[in-house]
């Protein structure tokens, strides 16, 4: 085939670690053709980027290419030295990483950093090159290039230290550009930014791009073809269209399924069972086999070959003996072990609020000079007021860096307020102090986003479970008394046992160390910390947002069976608009401190009225039921969604303070910030479109 | 028959070891401790290194177990000396390492001589019976005084102990090894006999390197058997300017050094580790004093400090001298005096690593969690912060342990280490000072203290840095695994 850019065959990458090597890429073929995105689809785990960094041998130190081979054009990869790989780094493959703030040296000018690659492959005279390098700045949508090529990344958002990311790659002009979860540190407003200009960049130089990512909707709104990768193998390839259309293996279909939506409201969603199996032994059979809700006897013998799906269509292949020895998949009716069926809707809407918030706000001084004096504040909260009625869900919805973090940290007074109230139950919690305020660390907790920076390290399960029950005496007994202590040990390890049962641990759990759990197992054992001392109210920080698709499903399905069975409320802070529909009852949407916009989950995300909140939506890339639909369109919506950055909440912008993103601002959103507007009893939104007051 | 004295530094080395001991214990049961340790265990350098140091400490622990002798009065001594009346001790106090080299120490010569010699190292003048005056080189009183005549037996004479010694070495040696691998040998089944272990040791299959120590224990014999046996006649290391054996001074010298290395540590600890941790967690107004504190103490030179502090000491000391019955424990008091204005000058350095990194697990998911338990901030210094910083603690004091081996040879250098009467290898390269400028030169005092601390920081430093391997995650430590291969070929 002469369109055939790059071709891998069997390529193994594995890890020298003790006590066994891990097999994180196990014999992998896969043929990228030119002009064409090509994208890598799996769980975390699955060696998607092992398989990118094996392409330009950037192996860590305890990494190996153990076998196989790949051809780039007529060259062989793995044969080259390493002299002559450097040539081929940068200017025939070019790499952007997930997280620009780490990619770029902080100490140098974003041109000078543009200017190395160039230098790096070839020659140009210091005029030339000062035009080379606002031309790709340009070319990837820096605004004032010329002027911004001085400035140092710390200048730059996120969004835009990955557009200069991508110029960077684009210096070499190669032929094939690997972006590995390009997107993923990104708020979706920004990476939908980012995903245009690739998407663009490909459009005008016929480049490939070899996308990797955990995100179906990405793959749907990018990708030509899709290799779906599992435990160090590729179990399904396809076209976009037939992916999208009937993905056919198990794995595949199961993470479609996972995907939290609103039609999985007030039902469970489908989840894979079990993990991603250890990559150190050899397999027998199908390595999906454990989790498969099909496998039977033929999946332990021997692995399936990757087979096309039907005689006809040499494109589509999958690894999976149902089909490609039965010639059919069963069909997908059959009812999916692990799930509980119906997990109730939660609490009546009108019941009595548990948790009102008026006003809140959070100003951190900024100090300058000798004296430390304050010359200005971040208002990372402004001015927020919200009710939760106890056994409801009020999801917390706005991109990074708007203060929700901050607002959920406040409420818990983790962080103390500067202003307004927080009152639980009756009680103030802002004007409480010390012994008063432990009173009622009790009823509210928190579970953070990151389940390997939550839990100590050097810190058993079981201790960990019982620090809250120390701290705060929940078993039952003064624990400071010492003719107690005996009797509250055994009270202790009774409520351990229980709550490892109720978030689905096994008991034994509490004798090991948290670095012997997976991230999701982990963040059941965050979920038990916090029911440990029985709360009212759990501030969910993102929950979900550092785990795969399948483990999400597991734990989103956890919290709604605590939430029916216990009558918690939660506070869920979150950017994932999916996530939202699936468990909130409430949105309230966040905008730089303040909220714009809140009402029930119907009426905000079905008929969203401030213009942020229908940018939000239309910037999530969604897994379209028309799968042929022209890649990219986004509509005018989308369009005006994608202008623009957050600003530095420093220096807010005057007026409405979305405004300078806003496509239809006129001239009262730049004068003044509009009040509350009552569209339904519950549904209110600050926008000038709408008549104030009602 | 003696009086067991202990002095303030042998009080803190015990209590040393028995911290050091009660660790060990502790990490054999947790697993994330074990674990790096293992890694360590399993670096030839490091247990090579580990060897010459359990050698060093040895020699050093012989030498920290003081005691006064009774004195015996002449004749019989139950006879005449009167009932219920107490012993008297002698003033001296001596180490258990003292009388273990009493055949080094006692036989002194009247000035300068060779490693080896059996004549002076200077001419004399000296009345010989038949000649009269003669200026020659004067048989030494000691050195070779077994042998009639010096000339021509002493080189044969020196070959034979040396190769008599080496044998011996071998033999001792041999079952030494013997004993260990009997002691060490594992329980599997792949070890069923002592041969299968010995024959996989041999041939470097084992997990830890026994190999490798066997090899260093191997050098360690044969360099102490055949010393041992040249000293019983000779100076091995020579005699220095009164006379005193050159390998008994550095013999000595050892625990000065090990004291200095080990108990500024343990003064420093606590300061670097509290404030450290203290600063970093609570930031604000806790933090700029601590920070003050220590970039002042930072700004003033140390050894103007140190220097200051000895002799405010020293005026003290001689104004007082009934709290000192013995010059041993005058010179240990100051010896101690010394670690502690060591200790308090040198805790900024890991102080300010500390801060760092409790200003970052601060911020961490888990504290944060146990503020909204309520727990106190004790307990999360205690229970979340600390034992989180540790890796960083034990490689600076592994890492600082040579670094204030080096800084005692330069203040005694400098003339305000430990006391003149208390032997260091800071006093031995004070006193070549001037035997470099002598002609011809003399040597040997310089010589061996710079070999001894070259070899006792050495294996201290790579002992530190096979440590600090362990404790980092990003670097590999063991050995390309072998399977690895294996399997890829498979």
């Amino acid at each position: 085939m002469s369109d055939t850019l790059l071709n891998i065959s069997g390529l193994k990458t594995w890890i020298d670690v003790e006590p066994a090597p891990v097999r994180a890429v196990d014999g992998i073929d896969l043929e990228i053709r030119r002009g064409e995105t090509f994208a890598v689809v799996g769980e975390s785990g699955c060696g998607k980027s092992m398989t990118a960094l094996s392409i330009l041998r950037l192996l860590p130190e305890t990494a190996e290419i153990v076998a196989g081979n790949a051809q780039l054009g007529a060259t062989e990869l793995f044969e080259l030295t390493e002299r002559d790989m450097r040539d081929v780094r940068g200017r025939r493959i070019a790499m952007i990483f997930q997280e620009p703030t780490t990619s770029l040296n902080p100490v140098l000018t974003v041109g000078a950093q543009v200017e190395e690659v160039l230098r790096r492959h070839g020659r140009l005279s210091p005029q030339a090159m000062r035009k080379r390098i606002v031309e790709l700045l340009d070319q990837v949508g820096i605004p004032d290039a010329e002027r911004r090529a001085g400035e140092y990344p710390f200048q730059f958002s996120g969004g835009m230290k990955q557009r200069v990311m991508v110029a960077m790659a684009l210096a070499g002009d190669p032929d094939l550009l690997i972006a590995d979860e390009p997107t993923t540190a990104l708020d979706v407003t920004i990476q939908a930014q980012v995903l245009d200009l690739l998407r663009k960049l490909q459009r005008e130089r016929g480049m490939s791009i070899l996308l990797i990512t955990h995100d179906l909707g990405i793959v749907a709104s990018m990708a030509h073809r899709v290799a779906v990768m599992y435990a160090g193998r590729i179990v399904e390839v396809a076209d976009r269209q037939q992916f999208f259309a009937s993905p056919q293996h198990p794995y595949s279909r199961k993470l479609f399924e996972a995907l939290p939506g609103a039609e999985g409201r007030g039902g469970a969603l489908a989840v894979i069972r079990g993990q991603v199996p250890p990559l150190t032994a050899a397999f027998h059979g199908c390595r999906f086999a454990d989790r498969c809700d099909f496998a039977y006897e033929r999946c332990g013998q021997g692995e399936p070959a990757l087979m096309p799906v039907a005689p006809d269509t040499s494109g589509h292949r999958v690894r999976c003996v149902h089909v490609t020895e039965k010639g059919r998949f069963p069909a997908r009716s059959r009812p999916v072990a692990v799930t509980t069926g119906t997990l109730g809707t939660g609490a009546p809407a009108d019941a009595a609020p548990l948790l009102i918030v008026r006003d809140l706000k959070v100003h951190f001084p900024i100090r300058k000079g000798l004296l430390k004096r304050t010359v200005a504040y971040v208002k990372a909260v402004d001015g927020i007021s919200l009710d939760i009625a106890a056994g409801r869900t009020l999801a917390l919805v706005g991109e990074s860096g708007c203060g929700k973090t901050t607002a959920g940290k406040a409420i818990l007074q983790l962080i103390r307020p500067t202003a307004g109230s927080v009152n639980f139950q009756g009680a103030e919690l802002t004007a409480l102090r010390g012994e008063a305020l432990r009173g009622y660390r009790s009823d509210i907790q928190i579970i953070f986003q990151d389940p390997y920076a939550s839990l100590n390290p050097r810190m058993r399960v079981g201790d960990i479970l019982s620090e809250g029950l120390l701290a705060l005496g929940v078993a039952g007994h003064a624990m400071n008394q010492p003719g107690v202590r005996d009797l509250a040990r055994d009270a202790i390890q009774k409520r351990v046992d229980e709550l490892l049962d109720q978030v689905g641990l096994p008991k034994d759990a509490q004798r090991r160390y948290p670095h012997e759990f997976s991230g999701g197992q982990r963040q059941r054992i965050a979920i038990a910390r916090a029911l440990a001392v029985k709360p009212r109210l759990i501030v969910c920080d993102e929950p979900t947002s550092a785990l795969d698709v399948s483990v999400q499903a597991q734990i989103l399905n956890l919290l709604k069976s605590l939430q029916s069975e216990l009558g918690l409320s939660y506070l869920f802070i979150t950017h994932n608009l999916a996530v939202v529909e699936f468990l909130a009852h409430e949105v309230a949407v966040m905008y730089l401190g303040r909220i714009i916009e809140r009402g029930t989950v119907d009426e905000v995300l079905r008929s969203p009225a401030h213009p942020y909140t229908q940018a939000l939506l239309a910037a999530v890339p969604r897994i379209d039921k028309d799968v042929n639909r022209e890649m990219g369109s986004g509509g005018t919506t989308a369009e005006a969604a994608k202008q623009g950055e957050l600003p530095s909440p420093v220096n807010t912008p005057a007026g409405c303070h979305f405004h300078p993103r806003c496509a239809s601002a006129k001239d009262e959103c730049r004068r003044e910030y509009p009040g509350s507007s009552t569209l339904t009893r519950s549904h209110v939104v600050n926008c000038w479109k709408y008549p104030i007051g009602k | 028959m003696f009086l067991p004295i202990i002095l303030w530094t042998d009080a803190l080395i015990f209590v040393l070891l028995a911290v050091i001991a009660a660790f060990a214990f502790y990490a054999r049961q947790h697993e994330h401790l074990r674990a790096p340790w293992r890694r360590v265990a399993q670096t030839p350098a490091a247990v090579s290194a580990a060897v010459v140091l359990l050698a060093f400490v040895a020699v050093g622990f012989l030498d920290s177990l003081h005691f006064r002798q009774a004195i015996e009065p002449a004749g019989n001594a139950e006879a005449k000396r009167p009932a219920g009346a107490a012993t008297a001790y002698a003033p001296e106090v001596k180490s258990v390492l003292d009388v273990a080299l009493a055949h080094l120490s006692s036989r002194t010569e009247r000035t300068y001589s060779a490693p080896l010699a059996t004549h002076a190292y200077a001419k004399e003048t000296m009345e010989v019976p038949g000649r009269g005056q003669v200026r020659d080189y004067p048989r030494l009183r000691n050195g070779g005084a077994h042998l009639k005549d010096a000339e021509t037996e002493w080189g044969w004479d020196i070959l034979l102990t040396v190769f008599k010694g080496m044998g011996l070495a071998l033999f001792a040696w041999s079952i030494a090894a013997f004993l260990l691998l009997i002691a060490v040998k594992p329980t599997a089944p792949a070890y069923a006999s002592i041969g299968a272990f010995s024959d996989a040791v041999w041939r470097g299959k084992t997990v830890v390197p026994w190999r490798t120590v066997l090899i260093t224990l191997g050098l360690i014999f044969l360099i102490v058997v055949p010393a041992t046996l040249l000293a019983r006649g000779y100076h091995v290391l020579g005699t220095d300017k009164v006379g005193q054996d050159v390998l008994f001074l550095s013999l000595k010298s050892i625990r000065t050094a090990l004291v200095i290395g080990t108990l500024t540590t343990l003064v420093m600890l606590p300061f670097a580790v509290l404030f450290g941790i203290m600063a970093g967690y609570f930031c604000g107004w806790i933090d700029d004093i601590i920070q003050y504190l220590y970039t002042t103490l930072n700004s003033i030179p140390g050894v103007l400090l140190i220097a200051a502090a000895v002799l405010v000491l020293q005026v003290q000391m001689e104004a007082s001298p009934e709290l000192f019955p013995t010059t041993a424990q005058r010179a240990d008091f100051r010896l101690l005096f010394l670690c502690i204005i060591l200790g308090v000058t040198s805790w900024t350095g890991l102080c300010r690593l500390l801060r760092g990194e409790a200003l970052k697990l601060r911020e961490l998911e888990y504290v944060q969690a146990a503020q909204a338990f309520g727990v106190s901030h004790w307990n999360i210094m205690l229970r979340h912060i600390l034992p989180n910083v540790m890796h960083i603690v034990l490689i600076s004091v592994v890492m600082d342990f040579s670094g204030l081996v080096l800084a005692e040879a330069v203040l005694s250098y400098v003339g305000v280490g430990v006391d003149p009467s208390m032997i260091s290898f800071g006093t031995m390269i004070n006193a070549a000072r001037l035997e470099m400028g002598r002609e011809p030169m003399v040597w040997w005092s310089l010589a061996s203290a710079f070999m001894f601390m070259l070899v006792l920081v050495l294996a201290a430093n790579l002992f530190a840095d096979a440590v600090r391997d362990a404790f980092d995650p990003r670097v590999r430590v063991s050995p390309r695994n072998r399977h690895m291969a294996e399997a890829a070929a498979a």
